[in-house]
């Protein structure tokens, strides 16, 4: 029998970002006792990487702004499919998340006025991102540690614990969510560290675990992006929602080889940035697609008014969504225009002095200096697209944040889906942490206090534990983990990346099938403690399910749409708007592991309420909403 | 693009000790020391234990002493070694290891928690807050950082001297007792509480000789030194009290250019 450690709490936030940090202090605030646990240090959440900025109409820099505009631009960014009501709760809630952060100490960029200053970003209308520099998931994650370590300072002065209602597992990892019979009962955890493994009970669990893009090659996300929550909410039952929908960041940088991947944020186009191919033109003018022509500049004069007067002119398309420019570089690149090493061009040299660069751009600019000997003051940078954000997500409750048909379990954060539909907008991300992390803190703790405790079984224990130990038993001929996870990341990028075809993503189904059967024997060497490939041996489950989920999800929606994009069907199909694709897992889980592990499931998505659709002009609607919609 | 064969020597072991190893291991053009242990993990030795996460320079994770000196793995290139030298990695000095590259940083957590937090200003309500950018650029440089603490790991008032550390919250905490010292609306004079002071009597200000060997190390360029420790001493203690402020303006003076 295995022994393991148990504690008991009442609500467990898996991820300390933005979403779970936030769930955690309203959780605690809420009177619920409650542990967080991460797989890295606290304070070192992928959140921190987040540069541009955090939307919210707050209207200081222009004040048209409100929460109608940010609602519009949001469901138009993400082509309609958003689940509505979490767009309008979002827009909604952001001005107060943001303003509260102030209230704990964050220290943003200001307006002449003294406001917090707020900047343009791609598919906003108004500038709208509370920003510091290009640093702000620092700010967010460190007002949010510094809030929580004031709550600890709080519960030191009246138990003499600082640990005594909420609680940090830095380190740590979850491999499996514990249930008694549907209802959520705690989790079930290892210590880095030690390699020791540890059972939280609790009768609420969080899941605010990010994304998935370590299943790409090029991407900008950091290890800890294996799908671990998208996994963990699978195999407890919880079905994920439009999972093919995966954004693409149109800037990443392409070299040198090593770096491939890394982030330029948007704020380089938002701040006057622009994109040239290797013929010196500034070929966005030629890609702005009908549903957004009569909102984005025809000349690059007019493009550049804009800047100073964004009331009598119109943005220039270097600031189209994501996806759009995504695409139109990948075009070019594939015409024959790219840079030297397979990008396009990206200067802010020609278009600012260079001390105005520095300051508003600090981190890019330190960033090209050290890693790629480029001075984006005086030259062009080289960019292309890389593998940035996951749309799809956990299934949930706008309102609660609550999952489906899994009591006591709940998500937020980049794990959940719904919110951002096909496409996100930069800067909704980490708003869309706060809005929804506090509702999910907020319902978790409320379930919690109602729910009573449900058992944790020792069998589950003894599950729980054989799976994580396997890689120490594999036998002769073990696979080396590593290779896997390179083999699976190929795969993924090269079959199911920013364009996609039927017979490539078939194809990626087939492979995944069989390094699901080589990923059974991978094996490690060593012990327990601080064991990278031990560690890598477990997320590959975690990928390999969410990498299915997306393969699955993409062959079936036969459109394009958002972060989806099908070569074999390029266009955008009306029909398939009120459609959502869920995964479920099969179940129960085939003995053969080359079997599909997900089942695809259609529904509809609920009607948009007339007072919202009522924010948009006829016209646009009738490009957007399937015929039988316009008539209900 | 070039490739060429690189030596290393790399810390190995636990907390009942260990050795330095020696390594050859393909390195390509514009690779960094961290990409280097990563070839390491995936073809060598695959439990090799070290700390990274954005390798971007944003997340302070993986630090480590390259050639002695603590730097950020992610952000050290390779270009800056000769081909013929040997690569030392070890891990930082100051804190207990966990094993191979991997410290026990919890000292630092620790000290966190003793600096009292930001104390909002009573009767302005949220969204009411009005500062000017001048008045913020002050505690936002100190808010660049990351936490990778080679600051801490560097500062010879604990980095040898394990018996000053209950006493001292290093460059990084006492940097964050200036910063919200300098925050435009901390309200915790209000509240009774002097942040010059408590740096002085709680969290070790006096031990530091404003050396400026933190400043060096900051991979994010904070002035830990001059702007943070150096005024925060100013406004503690009577200057005529504390020579080294008077020798430190000195020294500043004559090597500003
Ligand atoms: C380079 C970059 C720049 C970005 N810039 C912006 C921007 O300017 N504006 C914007 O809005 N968005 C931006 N984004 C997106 C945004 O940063 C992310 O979507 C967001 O930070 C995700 O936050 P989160 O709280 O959901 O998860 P994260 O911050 O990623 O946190 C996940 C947490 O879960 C933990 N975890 C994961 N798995 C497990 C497990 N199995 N057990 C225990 N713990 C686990 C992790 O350790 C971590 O603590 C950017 C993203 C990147 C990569
Ligand atoms: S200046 Fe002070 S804090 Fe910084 S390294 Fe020197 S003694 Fe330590
Ligand atoms: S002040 Fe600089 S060196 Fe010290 S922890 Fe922060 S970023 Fe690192
Ligand atoms: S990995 Fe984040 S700073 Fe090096």
């Amino acid at each position: 029998m295995v022994q393991v450690d148990r504690q008991q709490w009442d609500v467990v936030v898996v991820g300390a970002g933005g979403a779970g940090l936030r769930a955690a202090i309203e959780a605690r605030e809420r009177g619920a006792r409650t542990a967080v646990i991460c797989k890295s240090l606290f304070g070192k959440a992928h959140t921190v990487m987040a540069e541009g900025g955090i939307a919210a109409s707050m209207g200081n820099v222009n004040e048209g702004d409100n929460w109608q505009v940010h609602f519009r631009d949001t469901m138009r960014g993400g082509k309609f499919l958003n689940q509505w009501r979490m767009a309008e709760l979002h827009a909604k809630e952001a001005p107060d998340r943001v303003w509260e952060l102030e209230t704990w100490g964050a220290l943003f960029d200001r307006t002449p006025d003294g406001r917090i200053s707020q900047r343009n970003f791609g598919g906003h209308e108004y500038p709208r991102l509370a920003h510091v520099g290009d640093r702000t998931g620092l700010e967010l994650i460190r007002t949010l540690q510094q809030k929580i370590v004031q709550l600890q300072q709080e519960d030191f002065k009246e138990y003499g614990d600082h640990e005594a209602r909420l609680k940090v597992f830095q380190e740590c990892t979850v491999t499996r969510v514990l249930k008694e019979g549907p209802r959520v009962s705690g989790a079930f955890c290892y210590e880095r560290e030690s390699g020791r493994f540890f059972v939280l009970e609790a009768p609420a669990v969080v899941l605010a675990t990010g994304g998935i893009g370590k299943s790409f090659k090029t991407t900008s996300n950091s290890w800890e992006y294996t799908g671990d929550g998208h996994a963990l909410a699978l195999l407890a039952g919880a079905p994920l929602l439009n999972m093919e929908f995966v954004q693409f960041h149109p800037t990443g940088m392409v070299w040198p080889p090593s770096v491939k991947g890394i982030l330029v944020t948007e704020s380089v186009r938002g701040d006057g940035g622009v994109l040239r191919n290797s013929e010196g033109k500034r070929f966005m003018f030629d890609y702005v697609p009908d549903v957004f022509k009569e909102k984005y500049a025809e000349s690059e004069e007019e493009g550049d008014r804009w800047y100073e007067d964004p009331d009598h002119n119109r943005r220039p398309p270097e600031l189209l969504p994501r996806d759009e420019v995504a695409r139109a570089i990948n075009s070019e690149v594939k015409a024959g225009r790219g840079s030297p090493h397979g990008g396009v061009f990206l200067d802010v040299s020609t278009r600012m002095p260079a001390e105005r660069i520095r300051r508003r751009l600090p981190s890019m600019y330190h960033q090209f200096k050290e890693l790629a000997d480029v001075d984006i003051t005086a030259e062009a940078m080289e960019v292309g697209p890389t593998c940035h954000y996951v749309m799809g997500g956990i299934a949930v409750d706008s309102d609660s944040a609550a999952t489906v048909g899994v009591p006591g379990l709940f998500a937020a954060g980049e794990v959940a889906g719904g919110m951002h539909g096909s496409n996100r907008l930069g800067g909704n991300s980490l708003s869309d942490l706060l809005v929804f992390g506090r509702r999910a803190g907020l319902h978790a703790a409320g379930y919690a206090a109602s729910a009573g405790r449900p058992a944790v079984s020792q069998a589950e224990i003894e599950a729980a534990a054989a799976e994580a130990l396997a890689p120490f038993h594999a036998d002769e001929g073990a696979e080396n983990p590593y290779t896997l996870h390179q083999e699976l990341q190929t795969t993924m990028n090269d079959l199911v990346g920013i364009i996609r075809r039927a017979g490539e993503m078939a194809e990626a189904l087939e492979r995944l099938a069989a390094l699901r059967v080589r990923a059974a024997r991978a094996g490690v060497e060593g012990h327990r403690q601080f064991n990278p490939g031990w560690h890598l041996a477990l997320d590959l489950r975690n990928m390999l399910l969410v990498s299915e989920c997306v393969a699955r999800a993409a062959l079936e929606r036969t459109e394009s749409r958002g972060g989806h994009t099908r070569e074999d069907c390029p266009s955008m199909e009306r029909d398939w708007r009120p459609v959502n694709l869920l995964c479920r897992p099969v179940d129960p889980a085939p003995a053969d592991p080359a079997a599909g592990r997900i089942a695809l499931v259609r529904t509809r998505t609920e009607p948009i309420r007339p007072d919202l659709l009522a924010l948009f002009e006829k016209d646009e609607l009738v490009k957007y909403l399937a015929e039988e919609e316009l008539y209900e | 693009m070039t490739t060429y064969d690189a030596r290393f020597r790399i810390w190995r072991g636990d907390t009942e000790g260990g050795e330095l190893r020696d390594f050859t291991v393909e390195v390509h053009d514009g690779e960094v020391v961290l990409d280097i242990v990563h070839r390491l993990q995936a073809t060598q030795v695959p439990d090799l234990a070290v700390r990274w996460n954005c390798k971007a320079g944003k997340c302070g994770s993986c630090s480590a002493e390259v050639n002695g000196r603590p730097r950020l793995m992610c952000m050290t290139r390779m270009s800056t070694f000769t081909r013929e030298e040997t690569i030392s990695v070890t891990p930082l000095r100051a804190f207990p290891v966990i094993r191979d590259l991997v410290t026990d940083v919890s000292f630092n957590y620790r000290k966190a928690r003793e600096v009292p937090a930001f104390v909002p200003p009573q009767g302005v309500a949220p969204g009411a807050y009005r500062m000017r950018q001048e008045d913020v650029e002050r505690s936002q440089e100190f808010r660049k950082c990351i936490e990778c603490f080679l600051c801490q790991d560097t500062c010879h008032v604990v980095r040898d001297h394990e018996e000053n550390k209950p006493a001292f919250a290093g460059p990084r905490f006492l940097m964050r007792v200036a910063e919200l010292d300098m925050h435009p609306l901390d309200a915790a004079q209000e509240a009774g509480l002097d942040r010059k002071r408590a740096a002085q009597e709680d969290h070790g200000l006096g031990l530091c000789n404003i050396t400026k060997c933190c400043t060096e190390v900051c991979p994010e360029g904070i002035k830990i030194t001059d702007n943070a420790l150096i005024p925060l001493k100013e406004r503690a203690v009577d200057r005529a009290y504390d020579p080294l402020v008077w020798l430190g303006n000195k020294i500043r003076r004559r090597t500003a250019p």
